[in-house]
């Protein structure tokens, strides 16, 4: 495992995760020279296994080699008791389509090859962004508030008594508003790949959502005919 | 993800004000156990859970040691509906583990999860969907005699809509407690109702089903009327079953559909249907567990008395409904014989015991009985291969007893303790003398 060590003013003493292990010579020296403390991580295990106790300050993924294992960083990462804030994704020109839908995986991305300087900038952009402490806490939709610090939902101002899976399948859904999602990809994103209970369970738990969310408003979450479900208005529609 | 899970738990708890956590849990006959635990006791009964006594709860006695430990599933816990002035409560499913941690084979939850495990390494996952039938009565005096609601003048003075509206606030309530309700009517005989609930696991279903019926009870009992699952409460009405809409998926894949067949019936659904009707008598005593659910498996309510399989036929015990559009996720069969008296966990775990038995083996399904078979006599039926479903709970046992499937399923805890009590049951039933007895007999002999 690498550590190096030197001084950033953004980030002062902290470690940021980089992947893979180790990381390209291009990518080592542009954070060295950038002056960020970084610890090279070879898979989510991995980083959960080293992450500091203070927790990680960042991640710099690079998903051109092995997109899998950078992927599922980002995931654990953000699955995390403390999840990691700011994560920022290395892609080449073929795997642009592969950030469709994964919007809540990354908080910046950078085209790989990359120009050393260009990845300065968007580090420094957005570890800046970090300490003014913009990070949303509250999700809100046409009366829906779901609040992810304190775990808790209320619709028109009323409580919203939901189990853990309802939630994390509602929040998921309200984040990404008027975008389609498969069964799959709702499996594979709210549930995690550990869960082999079929489909079908997406199918049960949006239909709870709508008896919860009462009928006049079960609309909020529409089927979208053989394809899986969108939450709220269709962004192509006026 | 688990720890996420419990810290979802304890901050709703907080945020909540939740007053009281009841822990949820099932005896070896369905009935609903449950203690209740203070809120500051969460975080440990989530990490290490709750050590009691299970000698009081029936099945659960060992003659060792009864000490046992009740595990919250976190992902059942769930806000109950009824808050009063003194705040909240919430309730959390438990498995019940020994003390050491392995899972306890007297808890009904931990013999389904283990029957789904099977089926899982096959790669099938079961849905249910359960339609309940249970009667509204005048709260019973010392007499237990049934009065239907709409007999004796109980609501003279009111609306006779009560029970309709008594139905709705109970599917009001349930939705809010992630039960959603596909329909739900008034059955054809007075004072019946039906639920249907929509499908969902096997596991998520049997725990529905243990709160629909706490549901059902508490606000029936709110509005001062008794609700019972009793299956055949009274002689000349039909009796409250539950059939069970059964199908297995494979991955988003329904494994029962096969569109070119002519009931879009796959030869996995074929396999599992035969095996359900080879092993049906045996796994009867656990679908219609008590004394009562054999007075309602006679001819002429609707209710099966015939081990045979249909399409559109309802004197059979196995239905094929036809799914609406070809469509394939709802293809199903329809298993018509349990009652909602039964013990959910441990009737979906033989029932679907029998089913896979006839996937591994590759039973034949018998040919089709689309016949009306209350009008055909015995020895015509016999003739067919048809026979009759166990007439009592003695037969049921007799057949149970000798059955490795229903062992196997329920494990030997659970399996020898059951023929046990349900013998005992059964013993205090034959040296009752009822008043038929007594109204034929006394006066003539």
């Amino acid at each position: 495992m690498n550590t190096r060590t030197s001084a950033n003013e953004n980030v002062v003493g902290q470690m940021i995760a980089v992947f893979p292990n180790p990381p390209s010579i291009d990518l080592a020296r542009t954070l060295d020279l950038a002056g960020y403390r970084w610890k090279a991580v070879s898979s989510a295990d991995d980083a959960a296994k080293s992450e500091p106790v203070e927790g990680w300050a960042g991640a710099v993924v690079m998903c051109d080699e092995d997109p899998e294992g950078g992927w599922a960083i980002c995931r654990s990462l953000r699955k995390n008791d403390n999840p990691v804030g700011h994560v920022l994704v290395l892609v080449n020109g073929a795997q642009l389509a592969d950030l469709e839908m994964r919007d809540d995986l990354f908080d910046d991305f950078c085209l790989s090859p990359f120009h050393p300087r260009e990845l300065e900038s968007r580090l420094r952009h957005m570890f800046f962004t970090e300490i003014r402490g913009s990070r949303e806490s509250l999700v809100e939709y046409s009366g829906l508030i779901l609040n992810l610090e304190t775990y808790q939902a209320s619709f028109g101002g009323q409580p919203l008594d939901l189990t853990y899976m309802e939630y994390e399948l509602l929040k998921f859904l309200a984040q990404n508003p008027g975008k389609v999602f498969s069964r799959e990809t709702l499996l594979s994103r709210v549930w995690g790949y550990e869960y082999f209970g079929g489909a079908r369970t997406v199918d049960v738990h949006i239909r709870r959502l709508r008896a919860k969310l009462g009928e006049e408003h079960a609309n909020l979450i529409q089927t979208v005919r053989s394809v899986g479900y969108r939450f709220g208005q269709s962004k192509w529609s006026a | 993800m688990h720890d996420q899970q419990k810290d979802y738990v304890l901050r709703t708890v907080e945020e909540r004000g939740i007053r009281l956590v009841r822990l949820w849990f099932t005896d070896v006959l369905g009935n609903l156990k449950s203690f209740a635990i203070s809120p500051a006791e969460m975080e440990n009964a989530l990490n290490d859970g709750m050590s009691f006594d299970g000698s009081s709860i029936d099945g659960y006695s060992r003659v060792q040691e009864s000490d046992v430990l009740a595990l919250p599933d976190a992902n059942t816990f769930e806000v109950l509906p009824w808050a009063d002035a003194k705040g909240a409560e919430a309730r959390v499913f438990c498995d019940i583990a020994k003390l050491d941690g392995t899972p306890f084979d007297g808890d009904p939850r931990q013999v389904l999860k283990r029957n789904l495990g099977l089926a899982r390494d096959k790669g099938y996952s079961f849905y249910v969907a359960p339609d309940i039938e249970y009667f509204y009565l005048a709260p019973p005096d010392s007499s237990n005699t049934p009065v239907l609601l709409d007999e004796g003048g109980f609501f003279d003075l009111t609306s006779t809509d009560i029970p309709s509206s008594l139905r709705k606030e109970t599917i009001r309530t349930l939705e809010t407690m992630s039960i959603p309700v596909e329909y739900s009517f008034h059955e054809d005989a007075p004072s019946q109702h039906e639920i249907d609930l929509r499908h969902t696991d096997a596991l998520t279903m049997a725990d529905s089903v243990m709160t629909f019926r706490f549901v059902v009870k508490e606000i029936a009992a709110l509005h001062n009327v008794h609700a019972t699952f009793m299956p055949k409460p009274l002689e000349n009405i039909q009796g409250s079953g539950m059939h069970l809409h059964l199908s297995l998926f494979n991955g988003e894949q329904n494994a029962f559909y096969d569109e070119n067949d002519a009931y879009n019936l796959s030869p996995t659904a074929k396999c599992f249907m035969a095996g359900l009707l080879r092993h049906a008598a045996e796994i009867t005593a656990v679908t219609n567990q008590t004394v009562n659910s054999y007075k309602r498996l006679v001819p002429g309510f609707e209710a099966p008395v015939h081990i045979s399989w249909a399409r559109n036929n309802r004197s059979g015990l196995i239905r094929v409904p036809i799914a609406k559009r070809n469509s394939d996720s709802a293809t199903r069969i329809e298993y018509r014989s349990p009652d909602p008296a039964c013990n959910p966990y441990l009737a979906f775990s033989v029932i679907l015991a029998a089913g896979l038995r006839g996937i591994q083996e590759g039973y034949e399904l018998p040919v089709e009985a689309d016949a009306n078979l209350f009008e055909m006599d015995n020895d015509v039926l016999e003739k067919m291969n048809i026979h009759q479903l166990p007439q009592s709970l003695n037969e049921a046992l007799q057949v149970m007893e000798n059955s490795s499937l229903v062992a196997d399923a329920l494990g030997d805890h659970i399996f020898e303790w059951f023929l046990r009590n349900k013998r005992a049951e059964w013993r205090t039933y034959k040296t009752h003398i009822s008043q038929y007895e007594l109204g034929r007999y006394l006066r003539s002999l």
